[in-house]
């Protein structure tokens, strides 16, 4: 079995994030419930007779993967996997809008063509002229690590060398609207900085796409090796039992352990497993987290992973990600640990390389 | 008829996301498709609902549309002759 290593990195977030040259140095804190995108020039990138028919999610899949590709100094890649929670739910809106607005006549082509979840993945291939595996994984809050999983079992087996990984998800104004009124959109905005002291219920939500150039050999530029990715749906065993399992599988101890990026969202209902790693498994080493910069949506773990490659390459954790006090001298295995109102947890294990 | 040249051209730019594109840029005998404002056969599909939504004009044979749609001076006269609302 090859090694797997993330050779680049892209991400369109609520913070400038598009730009590698810099790394949280300077980050934008709102006080929102439904934080807005930080845009990179698409027109830079996307035709404008292709961009015309494009939601954002699409154009921030799409613009996310060339940066990636940029940057690890590729004109293609053998494989494509996205992960989507909601997919391209702006054009999904559109046309069943236009169904019930409309009596069910005047249906137009474009948002119908647009609204399937495999759109983003079909519009980067169809710009790359990738004509490989191409595959999208919608499981919710796992979708990035199911795509991220199948990456990974493909570069190991050698059935690619390089693959293109991504999470991509938008925000459509009725899905904002029925995520306020069943409350898992927070009703009081609260200012980022302050995001996890709130203690009320719901999350911040937002958008964004991380895209990552993943490959089975090692060079000078990448970032991290992905040792292991794990999802649960649901488990009745308790977080630090499901931690402890995952780091002995990987033949490590939790000593072993330098830093550990947590999806916590501020939601008093269900950061309570973020707390028991925070306050008993993983108190004394470095916890990052991330959420109060870019919200939370279905694949916002993503952004994690983004966090935590760049710190193993950089080996220096930015302020405005430290949950608590501690620090290292060096990174050299990093934990992740996500899950979305107490369901689909994943767990990612990067190391420097 | 300048009326409804003008109303075209909105309705063109809105209902295909013409972005970059104002209405003094589309001259009344441009050509919509090919090598005027570069429309294809979705945008087709697109001006015919429009057709049938804005003006009540049902095209049942979408192979119409070609001689239809060759520039909005087309456009407004055939609309004109044959609106229903």
């Amino acid at each position: 079995m090859k090694k797997v290593y993330i050779n680049s990195v892209a991400s369109i977030a609520a913070q400038k994030t598009f730009d590698n040259t810099t790394f949280l140095e300077d980050v934008t804190h709102y006080t929102e419930t439904v934080l807005p995108l930080i845009d990179p020039n698409y027109k830079e990138f996307i035709p404008p007779a292709a961009a015309r028919r494009m939601a954002k999610g699409i154009k921030m899949g799409v613009v996310a993967s060339r940066l990636a590709l940029h940057e690890a100094n590729l004109e293609n890649v053998e494989a494509i996997i996205t992960g989507t929670g909601m997919g391209c739910v702006r054009d999904s809106e559109k046309f069943v809008s236009a169904i019930i607005d409309n009596n069910e006549q005047y249906l137009t082509p474009t948002s119908f063509i647009q609204s399937t979840h495999n759109t983003v993945g079909g519009q980067i291939a169809l710009g790359l002229n990738c004509k490989g595996y191409n595959f999208t994984y919608v499981h919710s809050s796992t979708s990035f690590e199911s795509a991220l999983l199948d990456a990974k079992l493909m570069l190991a087996c050698d059935e690619a060398k390089t693959v293109l990984v991504g999470g991509v998800d938008e925000l459509g104004d009725h899905t904002v609207k029925i995520h306020r009124l069943i409350k898992h959109i927070k009703q009081v905005p609260v200012n980022s900085a302050q995001l996890l002291e709130s203690k009320t219920e719901g999350a911040v939500f937002a958008e964004g796409a991380n895209f990552f150039v993943l490959a089975n050999e090692l060079q000078k530029t990448s970032y991290a090796e992905v040792v292991a990715v794990k999802t649960y749906n649901t488990t009745t065993s308790t977080v630090t039992q499901v931690v402890e399992q995952f780091i002995a599988d990987n033949n490590l101890l939790i000593n072993d352990v330098d830093a550990v990026v947590l999806g916590c969202n501020g939601d008093v209902t269900y950061d309570l497993p973020y707390d028991e790693l925070q306050n008993q498994l993983f108190a004394n080493i470095p916890q990052l987290y991330y959420k109060h910069l870019c919200g939370e949506f279905n694949t916002a773990s993503s952004f994690g992973f983004w966090l935590g490659a760049r710190v193993l390459k950089e080996q220096r954790v930015p302020v405005a990600v430290q949950l608590n006090a501690q620090t290292k001298k060096e990174y050299k295995n990093i934990l992740l640990y996500n899950q979305y109102r107490g369901k689909d947890h994943s767990l990612t294990l990067l190391r420097k390389c | 008829m300048d009326a409804l040249k003008q109303e075209l051209k909105e309705n063109i730019i809105e209902q295909l996301n013409l972005e970059d594109v104002s209405v003094d840029e589309i001259g009344d005998n441009d050509p919509l498709f090919g090598d005027g404002l570069g429309l294809d056969s979705i945008d087709a599909l697109e001006l015919i609902v429009m057709l049938d939504k804005d003006y009540g004009i049902k095209l049942t044979d979408p192979k119409e549309g070609k001689a239809i749609f060759e520039s909005v001076e087309v456009m407004a006269n055939y609309i004109a002759a044959n609106r229903t609302k």
